[in-house]
């Protein structure tokens, strides 16, 4: 060091370590652009040439797949109505479950009480979703296949699942997201302000009424970020729909054995060759698509909710 | 001109956790008049206001005895449901809280919570509560925007008109207008005057000439106790006890 | 009097209401409450010394899932040992260089989408760019390199969350006493955003573990162990099941008791990586408190 510091000098030397730090972190900060650039690109290069090959509307919109077959015929209709389906039952039967649930540990619920149970709902999203498929395998379908026994005893034509169906996956499903949803409820409920309760208290609505015409609709946007979050959760769920849903391209009714966009990937693509192999990288093309959709409508949402907080 | 009693507190006590926050309250409050509640931040003049229409209920750990009167009903009687007190005795916040919704929806929010569903009832109540707030000739033609989207003194008289829309007896107003300009808060106190025609106000004020202005009646509070009640000229031209005088003269508080 | 306060409203849809609050909340926790209890019934028995530490043989006559053990645990060193820098980078470099603006939305744009994309997607990118395009076939490092784009997010988000804690006090305080911006971040704001830092790198290492699609056709499912020494670097590039494929595969032949054997050891894992993050939440919070 020199005695008499020049403060060009210093600032200088400085620099060297301070820009390298600067370009380290600006690389670190591109690696998640370069990533969801490349995952796009790659997404579109391997599952775009199959539609040319098989014919965008036979693929898309044909109502057979037989890749294997003499003649070979890789309709994935069926396949993409199931992710549809499955998914939007599951969001029905999910979400006012989680919704409640959260209205419960907010509104009603004692601090204790809910000091015990949120942690337990947050657990319920940290179990693998390959345990949720075992026990789906294990409780889940045979619970089903007795139910399909009583509904189709006498009734000749129906290809029996064993329980292993849309029903079930539909089951799976729901219980899947409900950490989600039961999650972004309770902090969007937490996040109402408590004059508004106190306002409608002492008009002399009761705390039912609070809860739903106040409570809850001044809580909505976050509410809709959970929904929309379970949907992308629900249609990516791989393995443990897989383990519980049967496994046939079948037209989704609640007791056929069903195929979901990503069952379908993860049934087949070990032995895929050829153009069958080409058609499942279509599959995950379309899978990728949707869940880009969610994620733009979840952006547009969580924007609009700031821009209404202002 | 004699006036009838609305409401009588009897030996109120109230207590939050070990806190004894109200000391032996007893006062009576008349029919269609402007009771101010005055007294330095922290007196228990909010809190007493609170147990007029048991919005105490809500807070954890609050423990009250004694008597409130409403009517010569007791409220915090056996039998008493809250819901149709509070819809007897309204109450008006010291911020103003309009729900998120359209003007027209917050007007609206109490008479649907009691079972009116025909419009045209509802349109009904929505103009004369919004006519009672003095209100309506300024969103008359905005009814379905959003009520954030008025300025603070008009969110405040979208709360008496929401008030208004129950048909209750009593009006309680916390600091009504402590969080508004001076020009707003001479709309509010204006309308005060016209409501006590019809209702009977209770106004909580940290402003002691808001309450030389607005009220009929004061009650000086200091330290969770009542000190001194009386009529409002009387009480600001003759206080009969040395802690109002120190009050009033702006020796403290 | 016509409308006594002591008239009781009666509403009958209140209690239906709060009936069915009731329900959903009770059936949220006893589905928990039954699917640890299940797990725990049906697998604790198979949970023995040689279940952990064996490996499957026919020729020896062992069940066991050390193989899968070791290749989880290579997964999770080699994945963290990647991602942890690069997540932190990517939040310092958010937080503390630049002023909202193009890039910036840019980048956040791409963590949100990164966090959105299911981890089947994630298998399938890995499968196809790191195991074909970058010739590592079905590996340990496939399926390391596949995970550190998933877990990244979750990294990157937790930090930024803790940065942004810091007072801005600390900032002017360090930059006053002529300190550089990156001096400031290494000695000031890492220290002081230590315990959000750690709390996304054990919440990443939760998802690894629990983790299965994204692994599938990317680090293969053998169940060995290293050969000695020598193997233990060349084994990253040799194909390894993890413990949730394990589980999945025997589940599929039905051998239902590996499968829950393997469950409670997943459970266990779960839990402890749950009970640490909320011990670290909290301890973050009382030291918040007292400043």
């Amino acid at each position: 060091m020199k005695t008499n510091h020049s403060i060009m000098y210093s600032s200088r030397h400085h620099n060297t370590s301070e820009v390298t730090a600067k370009y380290i972190f600006l690389i670190s900060g591109i690696v998640a652009i370069f990533a969801v650039c490349s995952i796009t690109f790659y997404m579109f290069l391997k599952g775009a040439p199959a539609l040319p090959v098989v014919g965008p509307m036979d693929l898309l919109f044909g109502t057979v797949w037989q890749p294997t077959a003499q003649v070979p015929s890789y309709g994935i209709f069926y396949v993409i109505l199931t992710s549809i389906i499955g998914t939007g039952f599951a969001i029905l039967l999910g979400v006012p479950i989680g919704l409640l649930t959260a209205v419960f540990l907010t509104e009603i619920s004692a601090k204790h009480l809910t000091m015990i149970i949120q942690p337990a709902v947050e657990l319920l999203a940290a179990i693998p979703s390959v345990i949720y498929g075992l026990l789906g395998m294990m409780v889940l379908n045979p619970t089903i296949y007795k139910l399909e026994k009583l509904i189709f005893a006498g009734k000749t034509g129906h290809q029996y699942t064993g329980g292993a169906n849309l029903l079930s996956a539909i089951i799976v499903l729901a219980i899947m997201i409900l950490p989600t949803v039961i999650n972004m409820s309770v902090s969007a409920l937490k996040a109402v302000p408590q004059s508004y309760r106190n306002a409608s208290y002492a008009m002399g609505a009761t705390k039912i009424q609070t809860i739903f015409q106040v409570t809850i609709p001044a809580a909505k946007s976050g509410i809709m970020t959970g929904i929309v979050l379970g949907i992308g959760r629900a249609l990516g769920e791989a393995m443990a729909i897989n383990m519980v849903a049967g496994g046939s391209v079948n037209f989704p009714l609640p007791f056929n054995s069903v195929r979901f966009l990503t069952t379908q990937l993860v049934s087949e693509m070990s032995y895929a060759e050829g153009t069958h192999r080409q058609v499942l990288f279509t599959v995950g093309l379309v899978l990728f698509v949707f869940i880009m959709v969610i994620n733009l409508i979840l952006m547009a949402i969580s924007k609009r909710g700031e821009n209404n907080e202002k | 001109m004699e006036q009838k009693t609305k409401i009588s507190v009897k030996d109120l006590n109230l207590f939050y956790g070990e806190n004894h926050a109200l000391k032996n309250v007893s006062m009576d409050m008349k029919e269609n008049a402007i009771t101010a509640f005055i007294g330095p931040s922290g007196c228990g003049k909010s809190t007493f206001l609170k147990t007029l229409n048991r919005m105490n209920d809500l807070v954890d750990n609050v423990k009250i005895t004694g008597q409130v009167l409403l009517d010569q009903e007791d409220i915090y009687g056996a039998n008493v449901d809250t819901t149709t007190l509070r819809k007897k005795v309204g109450m008006v916040f010291q911020q103003p809280n309009p729900f998120p919704m359209s003007i027209y929806d917050n007007i609206a929010y109490g008479p649907r919570v009691h079972g009116i569903k025909d419009k045209h009832k509802l349109d009904e109540i929505v103009e004369e509560s919004l006519r009672g707030a003095a209100i309506f000739d300024e969103v008359k033609d905005r009814l379905k925007k959003s009520a954030l989207s008025l300025s603070g003194g008009q969110q405040q008289r979208i709360c008496i008109a929401r008030a208004l829309a129950v048909h209750p007896d009593v009006l309680l107003m916390d600091e009504p207008t402590s969080a508004l300009d001076p020009i707003s808060t001479s709309k509010i106190e204006d309308l005060m005057e016209e409501l006590k025609k019809t209702y009977t106000v209770v106004i909580v004020t940290h402003n002691m000439q808001q309450a030389v202005r607005v009220s009929d009646d004061t009650a000086f509070f200091l330290l969770g106790e009542m000190i001194e009640y009386g009529d409002t000229k009387n009480l600001f031209a003759y206080p009969q006890d040395k802690r109002t005088e120190d009050y009033i003269t702006g020796r403290f508080g | 009097m016509k409308n006594s306060i002591c008239v009781k409203r009666k509403r009958v849809s209140d209690y239906v209401m709060y009936g069915l609050i009731y329900t959903c909340a009770a059936s949220s926790v006893l589905l928990l409450v039954g699917i640890i209890l299940y797990v725990l019934a049906k697998g604790a028995g198979q949970i023995h010394f040689g279940f952990l530490t064996n490996v499957t043989s026919v020729l020896r006559g062992t069940v066991g899932i050390a193989g899968n053990i070791v290749n989880t645990l290579y997964i999770i060193v080699i994945t963290m040992l990647i991602a942890t820098p690069i997540g932190i980078g990517a939040a310092v470099y958010l937080n503390e260089y630049t002023k909202p603006g193009r890039l910036v939305s840019l980048i956040e744009f791409a963590t949100e989408t990164l966090a959105g994309i299911p981890s089947i997607i994630f298998g399938l990118f890995g499968m196809m760019f790191f195991a074909q395009t970058l010739g590592l076939g079905y590996s340990l490092l496939t399926g390391s390199f596949t995970l550190t784009l998933m877990v990244l997010p979750l990294i990157t988000r937790n930090t930024q969350e803790a940065l942004k804690t810091v007072p801005d006090s600390y900032r002017t305080g360090a930059i006053g006493l002529g300190a550089g911006k990156w001096y400031t971040i290494r000695t000031i704001l890492l220290p002081s955003a230590m315990p959000g830092m750690i709390t996304g790198v054990i919440l990443a290492i939760g998802k690894i573990v629990g983790e299965s699609a994204a692994l599938l056709f990317t680090a293969g499912s053998a169940y060995t162990l290293p050969k000695g020494i020598s193997d233990i670097l060349t084994k990253t590039l040799s194909s390894g099941g993890t413990l949730t494929i394990q589980l999945y595969l025997s589940a599929q032949k039905g051998e239902f008791e590996v499968a829950f054997g393997i469950a409670v050891v997943l459970l266990v894992i779960v839990l402890l990586i749950n009970g640490a993050t909320k011990l670290l939440t909290k301890k973050f919070d009382v030291n918040r408190e007292k400043k």
